[in-house]
């Protein structure tokens, strides 16, 4: 009878262990979707960022709409809600694939204003991008601000 | 007999202790060594710049015109401890505000302190070792027109053996010297770049891989090396690894931006924020050096 208690705890135990495991891979699913969501907006910032810096370093022929539409979609993604993009357990100490520090979890304050940084410099870009000149001079402002992140939250790599 | 090897061990030890004292010395420049050397404000703050000072001595939120005053706080985890930047600002108390021009030159060049103690090497004099007096002495001007802060500097986090610093004069012969890395005939804008990234800018003391004695491995030289705070690498930017052009490598140093439009992000944020402030043909020789090091892969 003993023995037969012993295996039923050794079951249990067992059924436990299965579910923890099932939930964690459930979790970390969810976790390597919003880093997917994380690296596409960062994507889309870096790609109309990039228009824009052509323009700013003579590489390509200043457009006035071209750059509007890309400052405004600056604007636009810096103004979005990302509160499901950071799902406790998906920062770099808890998964492969991502150079979120922990950090980030830990210091609202600090990145609240720090995203309120990044508003302000891309509203600042998209009132000044109808001038080349406008544009050269706004886009410092918005590297610093992207900058201001990547300094504090983003694991250093290779 | 056992009285005899008493003694023969005593003579000996007493032997050792000199010659490890003789040895790790505190080597200092002579007292005339900046004679006929006049500051130049301007020129002081373009070493400022291109040293990264702030980088380091800056408080650790600073930002903006804050980090102009150097009250020191920053902490620098190694796998030798933790060391916190010191207060380098203004104040004659707290600071190194009643420093002589001399004293920050031996600082710089010798990593000794006023009182003739051994710096870690944390501070980078392995790399200002190559720094112009003349630079030192525009510098000193310079950071006098700062900001004071009483802040007291705070104790570093260094264990036993690593805490005995007459040891690092022994480190420091090891390892400190004033020879460049990258040698051979440099175009003027080459050699210009050289001096910026080799001796002020001090690329090579994050970017470099270091000895189990904490020695830079200069056949790696700036080949990448793991982040001192163990998260992460500090990159390759030799032409083995950074494809970069000329161009590219200037733009990140002002604007802190990729050619990708991705941006700085670590302490290289902190060091952009001064390379930002060099002049344009000093960022584009620091470009033309790196292209010019020793492809690593």
């Amino acid at each position: 009878m003993a023995y037969n208690h012993n295996v039923l705890l050794g079951l249990v135990a067992a059924a436990f262990t299965a579910t923890a495991a099932l939930a964690g891979s459930h979790t970390s699913g969810q976790a390597e979707k919003a880093v997917k969501a994380r690296k596409a907006h960062m994507g889309l910032n870096a790609f109309n960022l990039g228009i824009l810096g052509a323009m700013a370093k003579g590489e390509v022929e200043f457009n006035a709409d071209v750059a509007q539409g890309a400052a405004n979609d600056l604007a636009a993604l810096a103004m979005m809600s990302q509160a499901s993009y950071w799902p406790e357990g998906s920062s770099s100490d808890d998964m492969e694939g991502t150079r979120a520090l922990p950090v980030a979890w830990t210091d609202m304050a600090g990145i609240i204003e720090k995203a309120q940084a990044l508003g302000a410099a891309t509203t600042a870009m998209a009132a000044a991008a109808g001038t080349l000149e406008g544009v050269q001079a706004a886009i410092g402002p918005v590297g610093a601000a992207c900058g201001a992140c990547h300094k504090v939250y983003r694991k250093p790599d290779s | 007999m056992v009285k005899a090897l008493f003694r023969w061990a005593a003579a000996l030890a007493l032997v050792g202790t000199a010659v490890f004292w003789w040895v790790t010395r505190p080597v200092m420049l002579d007292a005339g060594a900046l004679a006929g050397l006049t500051p130049d404000l301007a020129a002081g703050e373009q070493v400022f710049y291109a040293g990264g000072c702030a980088a380091c001595h800056a408080a650790p939120d600073a930002s903006g015109d804050a980090r102009l005053t150097l009250s020191g706080g920053q902490a620098f985890p190694s796998p030798f401890g933790t060391f916190r930047a010191p207060n380098i600002s203004s104040d004659p108390d707290h600071g190194i505000g009643g420093w002589s021009a001399l004293d920050l030159a031996n600082a710089m060049k010798n990593g000794v302190s006023p009182e003739g103690q051994h710096y870690f090497p944390a501070f980078p004099y392995t790399s200002y070792a190559k720094a112009q007096l003349s630079d030192i002495v525009s510098l000193h001007a310079f950071l006098a027109t700062l900001p004071a802060s009483t802040e007291p500097s705070k104790p570093h986090e260094v264990g036993f053996p690593f805490n005995i610093r007459r040891s690092l004069g022994g480190w420091k012969r090891l390892f400190l010297g004033d020879a460049w890395v990258v040698a051979g005939d440099l175009t003027a804008q080459e050699t210009r770049g050289r001096y910026l990234a080799e001796a002020l800018g001090h690329c090579g003391e994050c970017h470099t891989p270091r000895n189990v004695l904490g020695g830079l491995q200069f056949s790696q030289w700036l080949g990448g090396a793991p982040d001192p705070s163990g998260k992460g690498r500090v990159p390759n930017i030799t032409p083995g690894k950074l494809l970069w052009s000329e161009a590219d490598i200037a733009e990140y140093l002002k604007s802190g931006f990729t050619p990708e439009f991705d941006t700085a992000g670590g302490h290289m944020v902190a060091v952009v924020e001064n390379t930002a402030h060099l002049t344009p043909e000093d960022r584009a020789a620091i470009a033309a050096y790196v292209k010019r090091v020793m492809p690593v892969q």
